[in-house]
């Protein structure tokens, strides 16, 4: 299955691991990402201010161009646009959501880019490779596990773009399950927590520190309260302020242990038995490698 | 021909928006209008007597009334008429308040100009009424009462007493419903089973109830006076007669579970009596769980698996082999008191109800508080409890608006009962309610509030976020604003208790059904009128009472029940009903005896005599689908005859205007009427473009009627019809629906927007759907313009040559 | 001290503006407190987000004045659960935009330490001058 697959800025660089090992890991299922021809910036946070249209050019850009894959021919009839990135797929769902609600935004915004070959006409569907993978069934994914990764306490950290606000959630705003469901298929062990929805404080990191490092201690200890070895997210931004983080955080908190924190998808090719130029766990700030050693698990 | 008009001020909810005196000017200038007057209040005493005398000194012959709707002063002025001596029939209302006034409060202008039109299409059609008469039938002293809670309970002994033949229908076992679940009852602390109880006791000694326990409704046919009624009576495997509720089945029977009245917090066995104080007080068997019955639903075959019970049972009352029963009997009215299920409150998953142990919902702390009181403790409820208010209440993420009412009254009850038992037994208990509103409203409640903040119950305003529970103590953490002291209370408690709303029970939802009557938005059940027909439904002869209707307590509840007990006598001890003249007519010298029409009619009630169509009024349900089935105008129907509709449309669009738009929507009187009513009544605003005109039902609305108003310049038509389950007319529908697809496709032949008619079935909830399609009609077209006069002229010349060939 | 204020048609105008740019019905705020309870971001905040909602359904244009609306990290936890359906994240923006809109950035890249701006990843960068500057 060929699929449009969006990237998003940060995936090119320091989260460059998320990407190579979703793409391989994702190849082993069926699914080939066709990264999206010009493909720019989604904005990064979604645009919530009513009165102003324009900041829904550059999601809605990106959607022309998903149109523009079938027209030639890259996929077939293939409407739905990937994104692995939580923060991409929240803004670029958002807009599409709106341009679908109010028409006259839609004509707005193709009227200012006219210059585009074709229109958007609302038809494009934002999914997450959590949602794609659910939807052709887990078992798909646990048919591939090589490796076992059953002696792995895993938390799922959703942070907030993946579940709020409700109309764009990939699943029950409250009660999410589709993260475990898939750490479940790749042969780990799930744990239930408290914090797996709580903010990491997002873009807060730049300018206000010190609220990241509190939220960071909030959400990482309670993980390891509920026995996990290792958080997976879906987030380079999640990824940074809870990995990366971790030295602030123990900074402030002396007696902070530190944990693990990666990409699900690094956990999936981990599963599928790839070697660690896909699996990527260099790229990742806390060191993992000593976690799988201790669990017999092989890097 | 002397027509008088009274263009009515409504006290100012008109004359605010509208300005009348311009209206009755408007009027005057119409042909035969003898005078065109405005007042204050045209329903008032002084204003029916005004008509009454205008009648008579001016010698009307035909009343034109533009106020409400006449679905609400209709008969009042129809009375009126009467009384001075003028067929009823001979006046019309034209609906200048639900329809113009509250939905155009933002533009006088525009609104003024409505209010003529509206008031002229009035005239025309009220020039062309004939005088009828109302038709008369019998009807007897036989009620329906479905549901056996403490509303049905009171409704049916207030019948019984009254000398009516009552049958009262209950489903579960035993009547009594969820006020037999309660502990105590506000603001007096009575014991819900005692003072419940002698009443349930008083239903079997009424030799004028019948009482049916076990049963649901399966069918209910026909109308007021002749409702034909099919109920189904599960197998209770025991004997009624026999069973001398001894109780020596129960301990044998190997099978327990979660007993349902008692909220899950005790257990039963298969073979149980629901309450000790159940009426009927006999035992019964649990046929889905009980291991003999079981076992025959598997094989098909009568089992020996188990019978324990029946080798205990002295009087030989258990019969596994009992099967369901049908009973079919005939009722004049019909009162449902299907009550209420509480909010599942899994639904609000942040609260951890299902999920955490120590998260409760306040029926269950009902339950446990009874048993604390006998001596017989279940659950321990710790030292520190809160409640959450408004669960299932006041919540837009659950699409429930509604306040319950009960609510904050019962989580005050319970707290207090909790805190007064704890200080009885000399136990330690703080107890916390955390509210967005405290709601105490009647009677002696807010005094009882006050008596429970001096016992020592903290209320604290600030509706919980979230509910943390400790996975190793089990201890629940609250996170709440206080919102009246500015700060963040994260607080450990032993039990939270949800305090649950209500809505309408699976039950009700399937008599609503089954009656096909209307429920309102928030999915309860619909009185006629909310403040002066409260316990009437939009069906002659159904009425309604008590938590069906909306979240009441147990006062309410009672005093509506005594009112629908009234409401029904009312009509049946009058002995007759009157009934509209709905009906068709055949103009026998145009009849050329062709026969179409006898097969168009659902109901059979049109025959063929000597050559010429008869009309069996008895059997006529008035819902004018025969008339397009004559091609030779020969059939009509009173009420709504050609000449009535024709003039309508023809008032409605003689005096477009260039560039104006006018939408034509014919509303049936049952939903698209009635909706248009609750729109206005919300104040909800639509386009002014446009017009409602009444029918019976959207078949009424012929493909040549159609086709004449677009050629008169209609630039929309919209039928707004029942949604097929609740629509009185068989094949209605799809006839309309047949129709509006001949007219669409004529407008594509002329390269029209054939999206310039529609039809829709709506429900009467359906407020904002039926604002945004009034809005989408008024700018439908071809480019967004008006239909083209060029079009219009098409339309004319070819009227009879496109209904000859479709 | 407790503040005293009046109400005037000028704080109608500045309600309408927050109204305009959120596109939200402030107006129906009962305040019921669930966007504070559910915000994990109170520590930090001088007003709560329900008073944030009060003050602007009263047009007290001194909402401004508290770090609030600038701690947002518009999680929406808030909007998941507001009984009302109302968003708060959007009236903050609106808030933020008021003061945006006057030319204003609320972060300056040349504040930023160096080796900081060396280790953020891109996402936080676009994120948080998208936020928080005009």
């Amino acid at each position: 299955m060929k699929i449009p697959y969006y990237p998003g800025c940060t995936l090119k660089s320091t989260a460059k691991h998320f990407e190579d090992s979703a793409i391989e890991s994702a190849k082993k299922i069926g699914i080939e990402f066709v990264e999206l021809p010009r493909w720019n910036c989604c904005g990064v946070v979604a645009p919530l201010a009513t009165d102003d249209i324009m900041r829904h050019v550059a999601p809605v850009r990106n959607m022309i161009r998903v149109l523009e894959m079938n027209r030639d021919g890259l996929v077939k009839d293939e409407k739905r646009l990937l994104t692995l990135c939580s923060m991409c797929y929240s803004t670029l769902k958002r807009s599409n959501l709106r341009v679908n609600e109010l028409i006259d935004d839609l004509d707005v915004l193709n009227d200012f880019m006219y210059k585009e070959e074709m229109n958007y006409d609302g038809s494009v569907k934002i999914v997450h490779f959590l949602e794609v993978l659910k939807e052709m069934g887990f078992d798909k994914v646990k048919d591939k596990v090589v490796k076992s990764l059953e002696n792995l306490n895993v938390a799922a950290y959703y942070g907030c773009k993946l579940l709020r606000p409700k109309e764009i959630g990939i699943d029950n705003s409250e009660v999410p399950i589709i993260f475990e469901d898939f750490i479940s298929a790749i042969s780990a062990n799930p744990v239930d927590w408290h914090n797996k929805s709580k903010c990491c404080g997002s873009f807060l990191t730049v300018d206000n520190k010190e609220v990241v490092v509190d939220l960071g201690y909030d959400i990482l200890t309670d993980a390891q309260k509920s026995g996990a070895d290792i958080i997976v997210t879906s987030c380079p931004l999640c990824a940074y302020n809870l990995d990366n983080r971790q030295k602030n955080i123990k900074e402030k908190y002396p007696e902070f242990k530190e944990i693990p924190v990666v990409y699900f998808t690094q956990l999936m090719a981990l599963a599928f038995g790839f070697p660690k130029e896909i699996t990527g766990f260099d790229g990742n700030y806390i060191n993992s490698v000593k976690l799988f050693k201790s669990k017999n698990i092989k890097v | 021909m002397r027509i008088g008009v009274y263009v009515c001020h409504c006290g100012g909810n008109i004359s605010d928006v509208v300005d009348v005196k311009a209206v009755a000017q408007e009027a005057k200038k119409q042909g035969d209008v003898i005078f065109a007057k405005d007042y204050s209040h045209m329903c008032s005493g002084n204003g029916q007597q005004m008509v009454i005398d205008d009648i008579k000194e001016h010698k009307l012959d035909k009343v034109l009334i533009s106020a409400c709707s006449p679905l609400f002063h209709g008969e009042t002025f129809k009375a009126a008429a009467a009384k001075a001596g003028l067929n009823p029939y001979l006046i019309e209302m034209s609906n200048i308040r639900e329809h113009c006034a509250w939905v155009h409060f933002d533009d006088k202008k525009k609104a003024t100009e409505k209010a003529k039109d509206l008031t002229k299409i009035g005239i025309e059609k009220v020039r062309n009424n004939e005088p009828l008469e109302t038709i008369k039938t019998p009807i007897g002293k036989r009620v329906l009462v479905i549901g056996g809670g403490i509303a049905g309970i009171q409704a049916a002994l207030d019948l019984g007493d009254a000398g009516y033949k009552v049958h009262l229908v209950e489903k579960k076992a035993t009547i009594g419903g969820k006020m037999a679940q309660l502990s105590r009852t506000f603001p007096t602390n009575d014991c819900a089973a005692c003072i419940l109880g002698s009443k349930m006791a008083d239903v079997p000694k009424n030799k004028n109830i019948k009482l049916s326990t076990s049963s649901e409704i399966e069918k209910v046919e026909g109308t007021i006076g002749n409702f034909k009624v099919t109920i189904k009576k599960k197998p209770t495997y025991v004997h009624p007669d026999a069973c001398v509720s001894c109780g020596d089945c129960v301990t044998p029977c190997p099978v327990s579970m979660p007993d349902e009245m008692q909220w899950g917090v005790t257990k039963r066995k298969a073979i149980y009596l629901p309450i000790d104080f159940a009426v009927p007080n006999k035992y019964l068997i649990d046929g889905d769980k009980c291991l003999n019955i079981k076992a025959q639903k598997k094989t098909g075959k009568p089992s020996n698996v188990c019978k324990l019970c029946q080798k205990a049972c002295h009087q030989d009352a258990i019969d596994f082999s009992m099967k369901p029963e049908r009973e079919e009997f005939t009722v004049d009215t019909i009162i449902v008191t299907t009550g209420y299920d509480v909010f599942d409150a899994t639904r609000k998953p942040e609260y951890g109800y299902g999920r955490y142990e120590n998260v409760m919902i306040a029926p269950e702390v009902e339950r446990v508080i009874v048993h604390k009181g006998e001596g017989t403790p279940t659950i321990d409820m710790g030292e520190r409890i809160a409640f959450i208010q408004c669960v299932g209440s006041r919540d837009e993420q659950l699409g429930i608006e509604y306040c319950s009412r009960v609510c904050c009254m019962y989580a005050t009850k319970l707290s207090q009962l909790l805190k007064s038992m704890a200080n009885v037994n000399n136990e330690k208990k703080e107890l916390y309610v955390f509210y967005t509103d405290m709601r105490t409203f009647g009677k002696g409640y807010e005094e009882y509030y006050k008596a429970t903040q001096k016992m020592g119950v903290k209320f604290v305003r600030g509706r919980p976020a979230e509910v943390i529970e400790d996975p190793e103590t089990k201890k629940l953490t609250i996170k709440v604003e206080d919102t009246l002291n500015n700060r963040i209370i994260e607080s450990e408690f032993d039990k939270v208790v949800l305090s649950v709303g209500m809505q309408l029970s699976e039950g009700g939802n399937e008599i609503a059904e089954i009656l096909k009557i209307p429920k309102s938005e928030d999915g309860f059940l619909q009185e006629a009128h909310p403040k002066f027909r409260p316990v009437d439904t939009g069906k002659d002869g159904i009425f309604i009472a008590g938590t069906a209707q909306g979240p009441k307590d147990i006062p309410d509840s009672v005093a509506q029940a005594s009112a629908t007990a009234s409401r029904a006598m009312r009509l049946m001890n009058q002995g007759e009903i009157t009934e509209e003249p709905l009906k068709a007519f055949i103009e026998t010298d145009l009849c050329d005896g062709c026969g179409l029409c006898v097969d168009s009619c659902p109901p059979g009630a049109i025959t063929m005599r000597d050559n010429k169509a008869v009309v069996n009024p008895v059997l006529c349900k008035g819902c004018g689908m025969c008339i397009a089935s004559c091609h030779v105008d020969a059939i009509d129907l009173n009420m709504y005859t050609n000449k009535q509709m024709l003039a309508q449309v023809e008032a409605a669009l003689k005096d477009k205007k260039e560039n104006e738009r006018i939408v034509l929507v014919f509303a049936n009187d049952m939903c698209g009427y009635k909706l248009a009513d609750s729109v206005g009544t919300a104040k909800k605003a639509y386009n002014d473009a446009v017009r409602i005109i009444k029918v019976p039902s959207t078949s009424r609305v012929t493909t040549k009627l159609m086709l004449q108003a677009f050629s008169m310049g209609a630039d929309g038509i919209l039928l707004a019809d029942c949604e097929s389950k609740s629509s009185d007319f068989a094949g209605s529908l799809e006839m309309a629906t047949e129709n509006v697809n001949k007219i669409k496709s004529i407008l594509t032949e002329i390269k029209e927007n054939p999206e310039r008619v529609m039809i829709f079935q709506f429900a009467t909830v359906m407020l904002p759907k039926f604002v945004m399609l009034m809005n989408k009609m008024a700018k439908i077209g071809n480019d967004n313009k008006p239909i083209s006069k060029a079009n219009r002229e098409i339309l004319e010349k070819n009227i009879s040559k496109w209904l000859f060939e479709k | 001290m407790i503040k005293k204020i009046k109400i005037t048609s000028h704080n109608q105008t500045f309600y309408e503006k927050v109204k305009t740019i959120s596109g939200e019905d402030i107006a129906v705020c009962d305040r019921c407190g669930v966007c504070t309870g559910s915000c994990p971001l109170t520590i930090e905040m001088e007003i709560s987000p329900s008073n944030i909602m009060k003050m602007v359904q009263l047009g007290q244009e001194d909402v401004m004045d508290y770090n609030s609306m600038w701690v947002c990290s518009t999680c929406n936890y808030c909007t998941a659960r507001c009984p009302r359906g109302l968003d708060v994240s959007k009236v903050t923006e609106a808030l933020r935009q008021i003061r945006l809109r006057t030319s204003f950035d609320k972060i300056q890249i040349d504040k930023i330490p160096k080796e900081e701006l060396k280790d953020l990843p891109q996402i936080a960068l676009v994120g948080a001058f998208r936020r928080l500057t005009s």
